[in-house]
């Protein structure tokens, strides 16, 4: 089978182009308009009567972060009327999961409508690549990600490991 | 006894402003790339909460730089290996010294100039120990024993040999016009009027050379687009094995170099300490001569530092064709058509 190709011309560059002068006045031209004119913003912004923003940074640890609107994290377990989780291992999260962050150990639910109950349920964060497959796989809705809760970060390994409690934590 | 006083306060100053200066251009080149960038820049580092746009920095850089471990790779050649630094800056701060930051004025009596050193081959020495400053960045490339370090010498030499022929071949000009090797005498041929309004600023009088010596000043302070010794992508350059306080010297250098270059152009082309149309005497007079310097002095330096965040770098081969194929018969053409209007000019007795 012949391959198609399709030859892509290379862009030409005219005289000027490759005389290259007026390129470089030009692209001088470009930088100092966005330096004056971010520069007359900051200058506008410090005599408090800033209209727009000089600089497109976002000052994290002092602002907050700006996501997604639908950027979903951090994991929560959801509660039953009566506060227990509403859980029932069965473990599709953990099948489906791809990272194998999820570990569930199960045991029988005092509840005869429920067969099973999670006696513990770790979700190891420094292991999760926030697929969401978890939350789509989920049957009874037990586990969902929040949005906004982005600061995970903490100083060994082990405490990354989410236990259930920690799990069940509402959004503050 | 007072003449060796006001000599030694004229170098202190010089070095002072050179010094001072490029600590500031730390801060210069990182707030004035943030803004053209669309960034805010460095500005976490604070005195009592007080940060005033990230002006300490410098400061604390200094701190770090002096503070940090010196680093010296095992086989390394060990004298040149230190020597190189202290040439490489030692080559350029000892140029300030040569830059006319003012005229003479008059007062207590007397005649003060504010040249820390006058001379009448002014010119010849800048551009000599400009061009010693190489042996620094050739001997720092030798010396580390890396392949880095001496792609970046060897880039560097070359560089170096391009572009200081096309500084010599371009400055030929303006020599030529104002007939003095001697920066002063260059500045006060400045301060005459063409036509009655226009300054006979260099930069009026030779357009070209002015251009070309934009191009070759910056190629030869190591300035991107002529930032092949250090080519930071490429090969991290001469200064790979430095750490601490050497590598800042090299730092140093690089912006000292780039003071030089634009005193000079500031000197040569911008009319120097010259106010247009103002006659300056006496001790203000003095003032304003050092203000208009340190002006255009700066003027430069933020136009060279605009374009330094505006060009990308060149090719090595696109450097050299620049140099020996643009710069150096642009420049000798602009040194014979100086010279047949000098001729021309001085037969019609007009200039």
């Amino acid at each position: 089978m012949p391959v198609s190709v399709r030859p892509v011309a290379r862009p030409s560059r005219g005289l000027w182009e490759q005389v290259y002068i007026l390129e470089v006045v030009r692209g001088l031209g470009v930088t100092f308009r966005h330096f004056f004119v971010n520069l007359w913003r900051h200058g506008l912004k410090l005599a408090g009567r800033a209209t727009e923003p000089g600089a497109v940074t976002i000052q994290y640890p002092d602002d907050p972060a700006v996501l997604g609107r639908r950027a979903r994290t951090r994991h929560r377990l959801l509660r039953r009327a009566d506060g227990s989780p509403r859980c029932t291992s069965c473990l599709l999260c953990e099948t489906i999961c791809p990272a194998k962050c999820i570990h569930i150990t199960a045991e029988e639910s005092p509840d005869p409508g429920v067969e099973k109950r999670a006696r513990s349920f770790d979700i190891d964060i420094g292991m999760c690549v926030f697929c969401g497959h978890c939350v789509e796989a989920c049957p009874v809705d037990a586990i969902r990600m929040d949005a906004d809760r982005v600061e995970l970060a903490a100083y060994s390994r082990t405490a990354l490991i989410w236990d259930i409690e920690s799990l069940m934590q509402e959004p503050r | 006894m007072i003449l060796l006083g006001w000599t030694a306060a004229k170098v202190a100053g010089a070095l002072g402003f050179g010094l001072g200066l490029a600590g500031f251009l730390g801060w210069v080149e990182r707030k004035q790339s943030a803004v053209l960038q669309d960034r805010i820049g460095a500005n976490r580092a604070d005195i009592f909460g007080w940060r005033i746009l990230g002006l300490f920095h410098p400061v604390a850089d200094g701190i770090k730089l002096m503070t940090k471990e010196d680093f010296i790779p095992r086989g390394v050649l060990r004298p040149f290996h230190d020597l190189a630094p202290a040439l490489s800056l030692g080559c350029c701060m000892v140029c300030l010294a040569a830059l006319p930051f003012g005229g003479e004025f008059e007062a207590f009596g007397g005649s003060w100039s504010l040249q820390p050193l006058p001379s009448p081959v002014g010119l010849v020495y800048v551009l000599a120990l400009l061009g010693l400053g190489v042996h620094g960045v050739v001997m720092a490339g030798y010396a580390s024993r890396s392949n880095y370090g001496l792609l970046g010498g060897l880039r560097g030499a070359a560089q170096m040999i391009a572009t200081e022929v096309c500084m010599a071949a371009i400055l030929a000009g303006p020599v030529f016009l104002y007939g003095t090797l001697d920066l002063q005498e260059a500045v006060r041929w400045q301060g005459r009027l063409l036509g009655g309004w226009l300054p006979a600023w260099g930069v009026f009088t030779q357009p070209l050379a002015f251009l070309l010596f934009l191009v070759a000043g910056t190629a030869a302070s190591k300035r991107t687009p002529f930032d092949l010794p250090e080519g930071e992508s490429e090969i991290v350059g001469y200064h790979v094995e430095y750490s601490g306080m050497k590598f800042g010297m090299f730092m140093m250098s690089d912006f000292i170099e780039n003071i030089v270059v634009c005193g000079l152009g500031a000197a040569l082309f911008l009319g120097g300490w010259q106010v247009p149309f103002a006659h300056l005497g006496g001790p203000l007079g003095g003032a304003v001569m050092l203000v208009s310097f340190g002006a255009k002095t700066c003027a430069l330096i933020f136009l060279l530092m605009q374009v330094r965040w505006t060009l990308p770098r060149l090719r090595f081969d696109q450097l050299l064709d620049l140099g020996w194929k643009w710069l150096l018969p642009l420049a000798l053409a602009n040194f014979l058509a100086t010279v047949w209007a000098v001729w021309w000019l001085g037969r019609h007795a007009c200039l």
